[in-house]
């Protein structure tokens, strides 16, 4: 008898997953990058604690991960918003038009920058990206020719370096980050040390540019595949070593890091927002136009993470280490009237 | 008597050319090598009890004082100015009002709390004393005033979640010297806390808001909680509990009891073991590519996490099903065939309840390793920022919840150095779940198990 009813509770068990599926979705779904994550979160519980709708959900994954989401198609079983801390690619637009995604708006939020960050009781660094690029590269140019990295302790890179052995972690390759170190330290470094010419000469420019982002394999350069708390606990554990870290991420841990200039200004808040920070990105979501209307509060929230209170420059993204975005006002325009966004330039 | 046993010694001794009594060569090798192996035995097992020791010690010491939390009690004026301008208390007039606009009333109230003690402290600017309460305090005055719209004009006492990093202060988390490297706190916010601690308006108390608010963002670790987790990991047991102990408990007896053995039986049972074995993300992809792509199964929901927990439970219940079967001997089926029962009668009857108690703790140990499991949930998109709790099942099952295990990998990826405590305390939950559930298979075992 007990197998009976257990069975019949099986049974109904199914034919309720039968019947869920008709049921609608009444709370937003946003997959993406782990580095707006926290943005997202900050917005989505605020959002919750002030609007009659439910607290979106915010899934992490990486930026490529949320844009093939967002892709999938049109209906309640795919997400409405991809989080990117880079820019979709056209790859990704094509595959969304496969997909019949066919009005995509894209969200800037603000920028985020990206610090180089040691030990708070080590010497304290003053970079420039040429530094990093004649620290890390696989060849640099020692008088006038291509030679193996020769260089040991940021001493031998540059004078006024202080004498401590070359360790660097920096974000894996599957990581948005590992793009804006790639293009504005390493390719930046590259040409600023005349090392580009040198390459282009003796290799033909494609692979002369390809040269500069070689790295070194001797154990110098450790890519962290991981987020910002594993390259935090091996700097914990290598104390001479220098992190790449996002802005926030420092912000939230001054007791433990100390943060190095570049090309002489210190990263805040302020700096990148002015520009001066050189190595710095823009955030972005991207909306699914079609799912506006049908999942509730969805207008309502890009209205809200926009926003003057949220996105502004008092408001809590920019406390956590957001830097806001001076055309913040066309951006709000743009949201409320639903405009897609255009072919890539 | 002795002569023989003299004689049968000295026989011995004669042929090795030495006394019985004495250790010989070979002797002595043996029993050195049952003390090397003594020796290693118990340096292994020293070995895992160091390692056990240690990961309890660092999780509890980590962990512990997640359980405890510090509350500061402000007396709070809810001014009519700011919430109902209106004046008439109509709740969607009440329900605009955001909690930016809470913020204000509590740092006024903070600034009187400090007037009313007379506390003074150099160089604390009166925006930055606020800061010391939680950025979650706003919403939980908020809705405290849709709650009770009545109250507005009066001034109530509220005990709210004091900031991250004075709670840490008071775990020893941040000290004073830390603090004036940090950007989010100050020595003066902290030498605040403690004349407010002097005052008897600060307290460190039981959390009990860790086992039921739910997760919180970056911005306000104090506040996050394991609600939703424990919610949805209920949840996803329960689906797994009832699809597969029916499931699992008839194929085995089938298999056991009915089936003909037989090529394609064999199959079976091969593909049973190997599922067993299979690595438990690839039950993720399964997921995501059946039950979310193809079912059309919400996201994030109990029950995808519940079905594909419950694949990968099935193969283990099958295999403790079928050798609790096999552990009841035959005279049993056949007395009871004997007497003139069917063989259904004789299994559900007579070998079923016999071995019940094997099943029940191969049940219990498939539902703890469930429990314990985050691979396949990160494929079905759980490992999520979830705030919302799932409703009351069967309508629950679909609505977006997080697990235990997947709370305690989002904690520790957060940047505030507070979740690292949270998902410490989250382990220790979890942990607490796994000993109570196995402790219950072993009780289970001791107390229904025959022995023939």
């Amino acid at each position: 008898m007990k197998f009976k009813h257990l069975a019949g509770v099986a049974a109904g068990a199914l034919l309720l997953a039968a019947a869920g599926q008709a049921q609608a979705r009444d709370q937003i779904q946003i997959k993406g990058s782990s580095t707006v994550l926290p943005y997202a979160s900050i917005v989505a519980e605020a959002f919750g604690e002030n609007f009659d709708f439910p607290t979106p959900v915010v899934e992490g994954g990486g930026s490529g991960a949320g844009r093939k989401a967002l892709c999938e198609g049109v209906g309640e079983n795919t997400i409405d918003i991809a989080d990117s801390s880079s820019r979709i690619k056209q790859s990704d637009i094509d595959n969304c038009k496969a997909n019949g995604v066919n009005e995509i708006q894209e969200v800037r939020i603000g920028y985020d920058g990206i610090v180089f960050a040691s030990d708070i009781n080590g010497p304290s660094f003053a970079f420039t990206p040429a530094d990093w690029f004649n620290a890390l590269a696989a060849e640099v140019v020692v008088d006038g020719k291509i030679v193996a990295n020769p260089n040991k302790s940021w001493h031998d890179v540059k004078a006024d370096l202080p004498d401590q052995e070359i360790l660097a972690f920096i974000p894996g390759t599957k990581h948005g980050t590992r793009e804006v170190f790639d293009i504005k330290v390493l390719e930046d470094g590259c040409k600023e040390s005349g090392a580009l010419e040198a390459f282009v000469a003796a290799k033909g420019e494609k692979d002369g540019e390809k040269m500069c982002l070689n790295l070194r394999t001797d154990g110098v350069s450790v890519d962290i595949d991981g987020d910002y708390t594993e390259t935090l606990a091996r700097l914990d554990a290598n104390k001479h070593a220098i992190g790449v870290f996002g802005l926030s991420f420092y912000q939230n841990n001054t007791d433990k890091l100390q943060v190095a200039t570049m090309n002489g200004i210190t990263p805040s808040v302020e700096t990148v927002a002015s520009g001066e920070y050189p190595v710095s990105r823009p955030l972005f979501f991207y909306v699914k136009n079609a799912h506006l209307d049908v999942i509730p509060g969805l207008q309502e929230y890009i209205e809200f993470f926009v926003s003057d209170d949220m996105a502004g420059p008092d408001g809590p993204l920019a406390a956590y280490g957001l830097v806001p975005d001076p055309e913040l006002a066309a951006t709000q325009e743009k949201v409320k009237n639903r405009v897609p966004m255009g072919p890539l330039n | 008597m002795t002569d023989i046993a003299d004689q049968s010694v000295s026989t011995a001794a004669a042929t090795t050319g030495r006394s019985l009594l004495q250790r010989g060569e070979h002797a002595k090798r043996r029993a050195a090598s049952e003390t090397r192996f003594r020796m290693l035995g118990l340096v292994a097992v020293m070995i895992g009890i160091l390692a056990v020791v240690g990961l309890l010690a660092s999780i509890l010491s980590n962990g512990v004082s997640s359980f405890f939390q510090t509350y500061v009690t402000v007396d709070i004026y809810l001014n009519p100015a700011k919430l109902d301008k209106t004046g008439n208390r109509d709740p969607e007039a009440l329900q605009k009002v955001t909690t930016f606009a809470y913020a204000p009333l509590i740092s006024a109230a903070v600034e009187k709390l400090i007037e009313t003690h007379g506390i003074e402290i150099e160089g604390l600017k009166p925006k930055d004393a606020a800061k010391i309460i939680s950025k979650e305090a706003p919403a939980s005055v908020r809705n405290y005033v849709l709650a009770h719209p009545s109250k507005i004009g009066e001034t109530v006492k509220f005990d709210l979640l004091a900031d991250g990093r004075v709670d840490g202060y008071y775990k020893g988390r941040v000290t004073m010297d830390s603090a004036k490297l940090d950007r989010n706190i100050s020595p003066e916010r902290l030498e605040l806390a403690d004349k407010l601690k002097h005052a008897g308006v600060l307290k460190t108390r039981f959390n009990w808001s860790f086992f039921t608010a739910p997760d919180a963002s970056d911005t306000r670790p104090e506040a996050a909680g394991l609600g939703v987790a424990i919610l949805g990991s209920a949840y996803m047991m329960i689906i797994v509990l009832v699809l597969s102990l029916p499931l699992g408990v008839a194929a085995s007896i089938y298999l056991e009891e009915f089936a003909v053995q037989n090529f394609f039986t064999d199959i079976i049972e091969v593909n049973i073991a190997n599922l067993a074995a299979v690595p438990s993300i690839v039950f993720g992809i399964l997921g995501l590519a059946i039950f979310i792509n193809f079912a059309g199964l919400p996201q994030s929901a109990p029950i995808v996490g519940g079905l594909v927990l419950t694949l990968m439970t099935l193969p283990t219940i099958i295999i403790a099903t079928r050798a609790a079967l096999k552990a009841v001997p035959p005279s049993i089926r056949e007395a009871a065939l004997g007497v003139g029962a069917s063989k259904m009668q004789a299994t559900f009857h007579h070998v079923l309840p016999l071995a019940m108690p094997g099943i029940l703790t191969g049940t219990i140990i498939g539902l703890a390793q469930a429990l314990g499991e985050t691979a396949p949930l990160l494929l079905i998109g759980m490992v999520a920022f979830v705030r919302e709790f799932p409703g009351a099942p069967p309508e629950g099952f679909f609505d977006p919840a997080s697990a235990l295990p997947v709370q305690v990998y989002n904690w520790t990826t957060r940047g505030d150095p507070a979740f690292v405590e949270r998902a410490s305390g989250a382990i220790i939950v979890l942990l607490v779940f796994l000993i109570i559930m196995n402790g219950l298979a072993i009780m289970l075992r001791r107390r229904f198990e025959r022995r023939w």
